[in-house]
């Protein structure tokens, strides 16, 4: 607070005394067009009077109301006497883009020496993008105070940015020079618009760029790895619950999608359950997910021991009912909810982006879909590997008629093994509602990829199931770039059609005599 | 709220499959006229297409609230062509042949619309499209109440280019793969060309319907923007692929004030299930908004809940298309004195309605109306704040002068 106190009596002391006039001059443009709003707006942050920062933070929440040219700050005062003003009859100012972008220039400049090293991390930020030779003094004067190191880069990075539109060419140079250092598409794109109005300095901006690509090439490469490796994981959610009922039980279940569909609306009925609760509300998300698992688990048990059951050995009417099944439930789902898409909210710590070292983002949710994915696989393997109901389904997948001399009850076992993989789609269907529409029609998208996953991969081999999504995903987000989305999927699909014409039991083909049940 | 809404529809649907006869003493001798409505009510597109069904019904309660027209009651005709392009030309010759409709009301995307075109135009029906399209397309048997391009996407992209939208100087071009977003696109990358951005300087991108991985093409059009010049996104993305797209947007981080989005077929409704934060300041040009101020919107907006029966629910474009080609439907009716297709397009054209968009709109013998042109940035609570319009209604040029093959064409 001390420190803000300082630098305001500083700038206060700098400024002529004219400068304190400036800013009740400026005011009543906020009141105007658009054109004259950004004009007062970029007054008022270039007289750093202390007065402007209030208005222009209630600008930019829309919080600030103008009646005539009157303007009135959020706690009903005059903006320019500091005395309360007659509310009645006053609107809210409106903002456009251009107006946004002039605020965010000039509140960087006002809060470039904010007490938190987060608002002046941001202010830097503002000022890089809102560049101006005026911003060059301000800028020094908060490096030389920074004692945050992350804080200091980034000023470094606003000043350089200013330094390219200063008059004099060696500070120009100076900027070129730091922007150099970067790797950012923005700090490129400013040394590129500073090429086309100083071909003089082309020869130095052409070596920064060099340098910047160099760097850039390679968190291109580790960000398409990340979203092959994103768009993997939403395909291994999918395909993991028919790997299971398609994969090792055999059924052609079309109706898979649909439960993938259930999950996801059974996330968006946990959130509204608890609305009420707001505590809870955050973790709406995480406790959706033994919820999903239960719903869809319970629908797939009693689709396989009211239907499926009566059809096993007859794949073609399997596939026809469970297709016919997906109908009845997607149109039951646009009954209940209408048909309109649900919002479910995404938690705050899922929002955003995290940047890795090298300039490399990565963005929360797909992170997150990422490691729920593989705990899901986890869990899948456990339960088939580790527990006694896996070794009855393994039995029973392996030789029925053994299994059951053993006293393993088998209609009971295939009815759990669907529900599983079933239970499994629903979990899905929680994690694609933070990437996909929440409609009836969310499973649609999603049953054709799956099939191809489990089949590529290798039918009935959880580890296929893996290597086969996150191949598909990495192999589909290289080839994107060239060939755009559609034709990246088209791409996909004919690779996988020559890849089953030589070996048509996928990449981990089951061996022995499992492979022949 | 949707169960009772599809109850309603489904009474409605009922009533007007059996064609139930109306023992009501309020209307003069006559049999009711029959009003077609083609929206699916399932599928993709439904989550667009039942509130235009909604729309035509509350017209029509409307409609027999005041008596009827030419003092026959009306009577909806409700059918469900699911999505299916090739169903929508199958359930408008129902309509026509089977049910006898005097007029429908119908179709959303483009290539509907072009599907059910040869039955209306051989059995001689008629049909209102509510929806801004792509032009290069003018029938006798259809009204287009929708926008041509120059009446929504030209001046959007104008605007972009201007000082007010933030002087783009490179435009990444972004939509579904259809017949819509490729006209379209084909129409902006000639009037940009011909504004003297080079087709270098311009990124076109197509994705499947219902798309929603948009990582990589957000990362391309960041980088596609790291090219020292401004830049804006043009968006003719259809249905709900762009929830996905604009939360991909929220997610990396592009902010309106560095690269603005302007859609072309989002509106109230389609922000309804998004977290708006992340989008304030993208745009979206249409005719109409929901927060367009002024007594015809309030009266239409009042309607509308009285009719739903829910405050929640938002008001859109092709909504207000439906209504403004309605009530011109009926003042041509009324003119012509009969529900006769030839008569009742001979008294549409040069029929006016004040629409709730607060301009006066005229259907001229191009079957197309006047429209202003608005453009709306985006605010927190999911509605459009109006930063540009046009001072008066403008005329459709269906026939796009950008197209080379089609410009002499002129309605």
């Amino acid at each position: 607070m001390l420190r803000i106190l300082l630098l305001l009596a500083f700038l206060a002391g700098a400024l002529p005394a004219a400068a304190q006039d400036a800013f009740i001059e400026a005011l009543p443009g906020l009141a105007g067009a658009f054109g004259t709003q950004a004009e007062a707006v970029e007054r008022l942050g270039a007289g750093g009077d202390p007065r402007a920062l209030p208005v222009l933070r209630a600008l930019s929440d829309g919080q600030l109301r103008k009646r005539d040219t009157l303007i009135i700050l959020p706690n009903g005062t005059d903006a320019a006497t500091g005395q309360p003003a007659d509310a009645a009859g006053a609107e809210t100012v409106r903002i456009n883009n251009r107006v946004r972008a002039a605020l965010r220039g000039a509140l960087g400049r006002l809060q470039l020496v904010s007490a938190n090293p987060d608002e002046r991390l941001a202010a830097a930020d503002s000022v890089f993008r809102s560049r101006s030779a005026e911003n060059i003094a301000p800028l020094e004067a908060a490096i030389a105070r920074e004692s945050v190191p992350r804080v200091r880069e980034r000023q470094e990075l606003a000043l350089a940015a200013s330094r390219l539109v200063a008059p004099d060419a060696a500070v120009k140079r100076q900027g070129i020079a730091t922007l150099g250092g970067a790797s950012s598409e923005d700090a490129r794109a400013l040394l590129l618009e500073a090429r086309a109005t100083n071909p003089d300095l082309a020869a130095e901006v052409d070596a920064a760029v060099a340098a910047i690509d160099g760097r850039l090439a390679f968190k291109r490469a580790a960000e398409t790895l990340f979203q092959g490796l994103s768009l993997g994981s939403v395909l291994l959610l999918a395909a993991l619950g028919l790997a299971i009922t398609f994969g090792v039980m055999g059924v052609i279940n079309m109706a898979h999608g649909e439960f993938v569909m259930l999950g996801a609306y059974t996330t968006f009925m946990v959130q509204e359950a608890l609305r009420g609760i707001p505590w809870l509300l955050p973790w709406s998300l995480p406790l959706s997910v033994p919820a999903a698992f239960l719903v869809a688990g319970l629908a797939g048990a009693v689709l396989e021991r009211g239907l499926i059951r009566h059809l096993y050995g007859r794949p073609l009417e399997t596939l026809l009912m469970t297709f016919g099944v997906g109908m009845i439930l997607q149109q039951a789902v646009r009954l209940a909810f209408g048909a309109q898409n649900r919002e479910v909210l995404s938690p705050a710590w899922m929002q955003g982006t995290l940047s890795l070292p090298g300039g490399i983002l990565i963005t929360q949710n797909r992170l997150w879909v990422i490691v729920f994915s593989l705990l899901v696989l986890a869990l899948a393997f456990a339960a088939i590997r580790l527990t006694r109901f896996g070794l009855e389904m393994r039995a029973v997948v392996q030789n029925r008629r053994t299994a059951a001399t053993m006293g393993i009850r088998t209609g009971r076992v295939d009815a759990l093994t669907f529900a599983f993989g079933s239970g499994i789609a629903g979990m899905a269907g929680v994690a694609l509602s933070q990437i996909d529409n929440v409609s009836p029609n969310l499973g649609t998208g999603y049953i054709i990829d799956s099939f191809m996953v489990v089949v590529f991969g290798g039918v009935g081999s959880l580890v296929g199931t893996l290597v086969g999504a996150m191949g598909l995903g990495v192999l589909n987000k290289i080839i994107e770039p060239w060939a755009g989305a559609v034709l990246a999927k088209v791409a996909v699909l004919v690779l996988i059609m020559l890849f089953i014409q030589r070996r048509p039991r996928g990449l981990f083909a089951l061996k022995g005599r499992a492979a022949d049940a | 709220m949707s169960l009772n809404l599809t109850r309603r529809a489904a009474l409605a649907g009922l009533g007007g499959a059996l064609a139930m006869p109306a023992i009501r003493p309020s209307f003069a001798q006559g049999s009711p006229i029959k009003v077609g409505v083609l929206h699916s009510l399932s599928g993709t597109m439904a989550i667009s297409e039942t509130a235009l069904r909604d729309t035509v019904l509350m017209m029509i309660e409307w409609a027999n609230s005041k008596g009827g027209v030419l003092g026959r009651r009306l009577e909806p005709v409700v059918v469900d062509p699911a999505s299916n392009w090739p169903l929508f030309a199958e359930k408008a010759r129902e309509l026509l042949a089977v049910s006898k409709v005097d007029v429908t009301f119908g179709c959303w995307t483009s290539v509907s619309r072009k599907s059910v075109l040869p039955v209306f135009e051989e059995l001689n029906g008629l049909l209102f499209y509510p929806v801004q399209y792509e032009g290069e397309e003018q029938s006798r048997n259809v009204f287009y109440t929708g926008a041509a391009p120059n009446q929504q996407a030209i001046p959007a992209v104008e605007y972009l280019m201007g000082k007010d939208g933030g002087e783009a100087k490179r435009i990444a071009l972004l939509g579904t793969d259809y017949v819509y977003p490729r006209t379209t696109n084909r129409i902006l990358r000639a009037y940009l060309n011909s504004k003297g951005i080079s087709d270098a300087d311009i990124m076109e991108e197509y994705t499947p319907f219902g798309h929603s991985d948009w990582q990589g093409i957000v990362s391309r059009v960041k980088r596609f923007a790291g090219e020292g010049k401004r830049t804006a996104i043009v968006s003719t993305i259809n249905g709900d692929a762009n929830v996905p797209f604009y939360r991909e947007l929220g997610n990396q981080g592009i902010k309106a004030e560095d690269i603005p989005c302007v859609a072309f077929s989002v509106g109230e409704e389609e922000l309804a299930g998004i977290d708006t934060k992340p989008l304030v300041g993208h745009l979206a040009a249409w005719n109409y908004f929901m927060s367009v101020p002024g007594a015809p919107n309030d009266e239409f907006k009042a309607m509308w809940r009285a009719y739903i029966k829910n405050d929640k629910r938002v008001t859109n474009d092709p909504m207000e298309a439906t209504y403004t080609g309605f009530r011109m439907w009926t003042q041509a009716v009324q003119k012509a004195g009969t529900t006769a297709v030839d008569a009742v397009r001979q008294a549409m054209y040069g029929q006016k309605v004040m629409a709730p968009c607060g301009y006066e709109e005229e259907m001229r013998p191009n079957h197309h109306l006047t429209k202003p042109v608005m453009i709306g940035e985006v605010q927190e609570n999911g509605q459009f704040n109006i930063v540009h319009k046009t001072p008066t209604a403008i005329a459709a040029e269906n026939w796009s002068p950008f197209i080379p093959e089609n410009a002499s064409r002129r309605g």
